[in-house]
């Protein structure tokens, strides 16, 4: 009688790590014209996520350093325009109570001054050119983070004396570049020297179109009763929120509804924002590229699978499972679309550091971009050869081995 | 190695073996072989297309399973194996010669050898280095690094038995070796199977070439899924 082993005897077939991505690889490299263009689809779709992520990140990096620069932690009040409020006025203690608060750093008041700036008496009044006229104190260039093109900002000592200072936009429709001796302008029906001009204000570009006279100037040589309009205040950078909420009550008790408390910076992260809504627009065009790509990758490996029908049937007769069958292809399409996404995070790289270059930009390839890219493609490339891969391993040895 | 009831080892036996494949009525490609292989034959399956020798080359390959009677490779009982057993098996028991040579394009002689060990779990190293052996074996030891396109018919179907027998299996399943073949390569791949035979390797071929068959010691003849006539030491069952 013959002696029946168990099927332990048999020593269980295996598939190295190694020999796995070398049949993957090598199932690849001889059909190399059809590999470069079955992953070229993943490449431009890789390509136009990391070339849109790296560009918006570069573009807004020289916006996000200059707010950097400017801080964040600027604030201002202002009498609410709300309904039923009318024209509401800071009171006079605003300046004063803000500064009390104590994560209030550094405190500044702008007011309004009721004259009108010309460039000589020979202009009628009124064709001010948009050009306000408004009394600050000297610590506001400080509080604003802003800086003198020409000539100095006000001190304590000319706040006695009739002087201005022009903004930059206030000074270019004066007619004004440069400060030496004797540049005059007419404001409130007398000769006022012009002692400064400034660099434009990022954060605070009304007072750009303002001639700033001091706060006593105003007092005494322009009889003004003053009342602060603006109040520009620096607090805790970690504590921006906590402040914000508490300035109202600290200005106006009786009615804070009134007092209207706003973050210059958040225009510009506003812009920045609006910019990767735009970018999201290209986003989603590579989403599109990816996905077609992964038909691709998935239309190849189902013609790859039906042509090596002869080949899977060898396999199985030499010892591979059906769990390697599936490995084998899934590798292949692994590859591929790995392949696929590191020509494209080449490609993308090499978009926007051009593009950025070209631009003047910092160029910033994001790492996230990077990463998420090569992710991507594999998982694309995984999803994409599963179903020829089950097919392949489906196959039976005899169905394989008998397709011509 | 198990052992006939005389009590010589067997290589492979067909117990019984029926194939039916589904419709009405039912084909029966195979009704009820038996069959015993030795170590060391070398014997011809033959008979017409239809007969069921292809039919049988499955079964006996371990390449799909019978639908009654039993199927033992080398003293396994393949019924009680999984897929993946069968798989295993195939990989270690058994080398494998088709007609289509079913080389890897583009893939070195040495290479599509050492495929033949892919699924053993044996060292690369060593794998080519036993590739290289196979392929001194058939004689193509100034081929190892030639692509298949490079080389002949001939010389295709030695890198293909070379494969075939690089892990030393229990028999060499020859189906059509020559049926790709002008009549000289046909006439050199027989010498390189009897060779091997002279050399003890077991040998199953199968062929529709009556004179291929009559050159080879044992003949098993097929015939509408039944065996007709058999030369060799009968299994008895």
């Amino acid at each position: 009688m013959t002696l029946v082993r168990t099927a332990e005897v048999v020593e269980p077939s295996r598939f190295r790590f190694r020999d796995v991505m070398r049949v993957g690889s090598s199932g690849l490299g001889t059909r190399r014209g059809r590999t470069i263009l079955s992953a070229l689809g993943i490449a431009i779709g890789i390509a136009a996520l990391v070339g849109v992520l790296g560009l918006s990140e570069s573009s807004k990096s020289d916006l996000l350093a200059e707010l950097d620069a400017l801080g964040t932690n600027l604030l201002t009040v202002q009498a609410g325009t709300g309904f039923g409020i009318g024209n509401a006025e800071l009171p006079e203690t605003a300046s004063s109570m803000i500064g009390r608060i104590g994560t209030v750093q550094q405190v500044s008041a702008v007011s309004s001054v009721n004259v009108d700036v010309l460039r000589t008496d020979f202009i009628p009044s009124g064709q001010t050119g948009g050009i306000s006229v408004v009394a600050a104190e000297s610590d506001l260039l400080e509080t604003l983070n802003g800086s003198v093109a020409s000539g100095s900002f006000l001190t304590e000592a000319a706040g006695e004396y009739p002087a201005v200072v022009l903004g930059s936009v206030a000074a270019e429709r004066l007619g004004i570049g440069e400060v030496g001796d004797g540049v005059f302008v007419w404001l409130g029906e007398q000769w006022v020297e012009v002692i400064g001009v400034l660099e434009p204000f990022v954060l605070a570009a009304d007072l750009d179109r303002a001639a700033i006279v001091g706060v006593d100037a105003a007092e005494d040589f322009l009889n003004q009763d003053l009342a602060p309009g603006t109040v520009y205040l620096r607090v805790d950078p970690d504590l921006v929120n906590e402040t914000r909420e508490l300035i109202p009550r600290s200005v106006d008790p009786e009615n804070p509804e009134e007092v209207e408390v706003s973050r210059p910076s958040d225009v510009l992260v506003a812009q920045a924002a609006a910019e990767d809504a735009f970018s999201s627009l290209f986003l989603g065009l590579g989403a599109v590229a990816l996905f077609v790509g992964g038909i691709g990758i998935a239309n190849i490996m189902v013609i790859a699978v039906i042509e090596r029908r002869g080949e899977i049937g060898l396999r199985r007769a030499i010892g591979a499972t059906r769990t390697h069958i599936l490995l084998q292809f899934l590798t292949e399409s692994l590859l591929l679309g790995f392949f696929g996404g590191v020509a494209g995070v080449i490609l993308g790289a090499a978009v926007t550091a051009g593009y950025a270059a070209s631009q003047g930009w910092t160029i910033i390839i994001p790492t996230i971009a990077v990463t998420g890219g090569l992710a991507a493609a594999v998982a694309i490339g995984a999803v994409a050869g599963l179903y020829p891969a089950m097919r392949a391993a489906g196959l039976s040895p005899t169905e394989a081995l008998r397709s011509e | 190695m198990s052992r006939d009831r005389s009590g010589s080892p067997v290589a492979l036996e067909l117990r019984n073996v029926v194939k039916a494949y589904p419709g009405t009525p039912p084909v029966r490609a195979l009704d009820g072989v038996s069959m015993v292989v030795h170590p060391g034959e070398m014997a011809a399956v033959v008979g017409p297309s239809g007969s069921g020798k292809s039919t049988m080359l499955h079964i006996m390959g371990t390449l799909d399973r019978p639908t009654d009677g039993s199927v033992l490779i080398d003293g396994v009982d393949t019924a009680e194996l999984d897929d993946k057993q069968l798989s295993a098996l195939r990989g270690r028991k058994i080398g494998f010669v088709f007609q289509r040579f079913f080389l890897l394009a583009g893939t070195t002689a040495i290479e599509n050898v050492a495929n033949g060990l892919l699924y053993s779990g044996i060292d690369p190293t060593i794998r080519r280095e036993m590739a290289v052996e196979a392929l001194r074996r058939v004689g193509l030891d100034h081929r190892l690094t030639h692509v298949p396109s490079m080389m002949s018919g001939g010389e295709r179907q030695r890198v293909a038995i070379a494969r075939a027998l690089v892990h030393s299996p229990a028999f060499i399943l020859a189906d059509e070796p020559t049926g790709n073949l002008d009549s000289k390569s046909s006439a050199a791949v027989m010498d390189l199977l009897r060779g091997l035979h002279d050399e003890g390797s077991t040998l199953l071929v199968i062929t529709h070439d009556d004179r291929i068959a009559g050159s080879l010691p044992r003949q098993v003849r097929v015939l509408d899924g039944r065996i007709e006539h058999d030369n060799g030491v009968l299994s008895l069952s």
